[in-house]
């Protein structure tokens, strides 16, 4: 899933206090999993966006909505009643929730709530990490399913750099060492030998690095 | 003869060879490069000119490479793949060949995290062991990444480095294995203060025969006080000082403690010098450059008068 987290409402106020009313919309896939932007995070939003304008004497309409998934036309299909009603959207939708919503409501202006992060997993209560930076080839298969890519700091291909000591990372001791974890899993498998070849330099252009990706399937066109 | 080193030179001639390291300076002053390359003048068999090391902007290495040549030195060009993707890096290969530099020693480098410019983007798109192939790849193919073939292949002494101290330990020495195998004639390794652990790594490397396929060059850096020795145990990444070096260290009265981190330097050279497999040594005596001489005499390694050409 994508992982974000909500910006400061410092940082939100600079970019939404030109707009008198405000509807604010949270969706309730990916970033209600990693509790930065689904329903209950919405609420809090726009009450806090509330106190904060009484505080300051200041008049504000702020409305709110949550879609299933914001990222989908569908779904943003939802709140097209309410979107003429209001100024601005404000958004806690992923990086691409909020440009989805750009897309379908072309005179509205949509600003962020969230800071979009990572694709990772909840790997305990509280605890979101990164795990994949979608290479567009996936290799998991050859490293015991811990990916260089996302997860050692300097991507590298072909084993561990200088710097990993004791499971670490070297950038810093809360970072777990990528290439420690792949060791370990492909000595748990028994598959060690996987790791004596040279792996040659990375096709990037399939990643980013190629330019924005998209993928079009036929078979589900209607 | 692969090349025409005078690195390789000096490690076919079978002698106890010596490198030394001189950072580039933190902007354009080659007062300051000329300085300290002539301070290693004579001493050393080539010169290791970093690459931004640990992520502080320096001149760059190629530059400085140029200007220490043309002082007399043999310069070996420090590359990290941080900065620069693959089309930077083959065209500085191509580069350092035409100015004239004979070696070069494949990195990846520091995270970008511990330099002065932490926001920088990290490329990091090929890593130490693939630019490593690809110099290696330039001189025996004469191709680039991809295969093409090019003109004028540079004809590179290629080395790595190598750290025995990191985890995880018995990791490392496979390592070692694979940028051998990925064209590494010469290996520099980190520096060395837990000297037990080295000869541990140097005895497995010599049983999977790499000793006679690369030479290892050993790493030494000289401790100038006993807050370095704490800072880099615990600040530095990859260093291993074992406690009783850094009390040695703290022992000793405050103006005595780089005396005494010469001694310690002395005697690892001397303990390294017998290890089976070891080729050389490469001192880094950081901002110290001038105390190279000193140290080399005193631990009976003499100097290296320069070559007439
Ligand atoms: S290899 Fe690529 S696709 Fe697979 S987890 Fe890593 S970044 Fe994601
Ligand atoms: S310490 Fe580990 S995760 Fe960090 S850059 Fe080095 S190999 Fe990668």
């Amino acid at each position: 899933m994508i992982v974000a987290e909500l910006k400061e409402i410092d940082e939100i106020r600079k970019m939404i206090d030109r707009y008198s009313s405000i509807l604010v919309v949270g969706c309730d896939s990916c970033v209600a999993e990693c509790a930065a932007g689904g329903a209950r995070e919405t609420q809090l939003l726009a009450a806090a966006l509330r106190l904060s304008y009484l505080k300051d004497g200041q008049k504000r309409i702020i409305s709110e909505a949550c879609l299933d998934r914001q990222c989908v036309d569908d779904f943003i299909d939802g709140i097209a009643e309410q979107v003429p009603e209001h100024e601005v959207i404000l958004s806690l939708g992923c990086g691409a929730g909020v440009q989805a919503l750009a897309r379908v409501y072309t005179d509205k202006p949509i600003i962020p709530a969230l800071d979009t992060l990572f694709i990772g997993e909840t790997q305990m209560r509280g605890v979101w990490t990164e795990n994949c930076l979608g290479c567009g080839q996936c290799k998991l298969g050859y490293f015991g399913a811990v990916c260089p890519v996302a997860r050692c700091s300097k991507k590298l291909m072909n084993g561990p750099c200088g710097g990993s000591k004791g499971g670490r990372c070297e950038i810093d001791p809360e970072t777990p060492c990528g290439w420690d974890l792949i060791i370990r899993r492909l000595e748990a498998i028994g598959e060690l030998d996987r790791l004596g070849e040279y792996v040659p330099p990375v096709n990037w252009s399939t990643s980013h690095s190629g330019g924005p990706r998209r993928v079009i399937r036929e078979d589900q066109k209607q | 003869m692969k090349t025409e080193s005078l690195l390789e030179k000096a490690l076919e001639s079978g002698k106890f060879v010596v490198t030394a390291e001189c950072g580039p300076p933190k902007g354009a002053d080659t007062e300051i490069l000329i300085k300290k390359g002539k301070s290693l003048l004579g001493w050393v068999d080539a010169v290791n000119v970093t690459d931004n090391q640990t992520a502080i902007v320096r001149m760059s290495s190629l530059a400085a490479c140029s200007i220490l040549k043309q002082l007399g030195h043999e310069p070996i060009l420090q590359m990290v793949t941080r900065d620069r993707n693959r089309i930077a890096l083959q065209s500085d290969l191509f580069g350092a060949y035409a100015l004239g530099v004979r070696n070069v020693l494949c990195l990846t480098g520091d995270h970008q995290s511990f330099g002065n410019q932490k926001e920088a983007v990290g490329v990091f798109d090929l890593d130490s062991v693939q630019l490593l192939q690809t110099a290696h790849d330039m001189r025996e193919s004469g191709i680039i990444i991809g295969g093409e073939a090019i003109q004028g292949p540079p004809q590179l002494f290629v080395g790595a480095a190598e750290n025995p101290f990191a985890d995880p330990v018995d990791w490392r020495v496979v390592r070692l294995g694979k940028k051998v195998r990925a064209g590494a004639d010469f290996i520099q390794t980190q520096c060395i203060y837990n000297l037990s652990r080295f000869e541990t790594f140097m005895t497995q490397a010599k049983d999977m025969g790499l000793t006679e396929k690369t030479a290892i060059l050993a790493g030494v850096t000289p401790l100038k006080t006993a807050g370095m020795a704490r800072y880099m145990a615990t600040k530095v990444a990859g260093m291993d000082i074992p406690e009783e070096l850094i009390s040695r260290m703290a022992n000793t009265p405050k103006e005595k403690q780089a005396e005494e981190g010469i001694k310690i330097a002395v005697e690892t050279i001397q303990r390294v010098k017998e290890i089976p497999g070891v080729a050389g040594i490469h001192l880094m005596a950081i901002e110290w450059e001038h105390m190279v001489p000193e140290i080399l005499q005193a631990a009976g390694v003499g100097n290296r008068p320069p070559e007439v050409v």
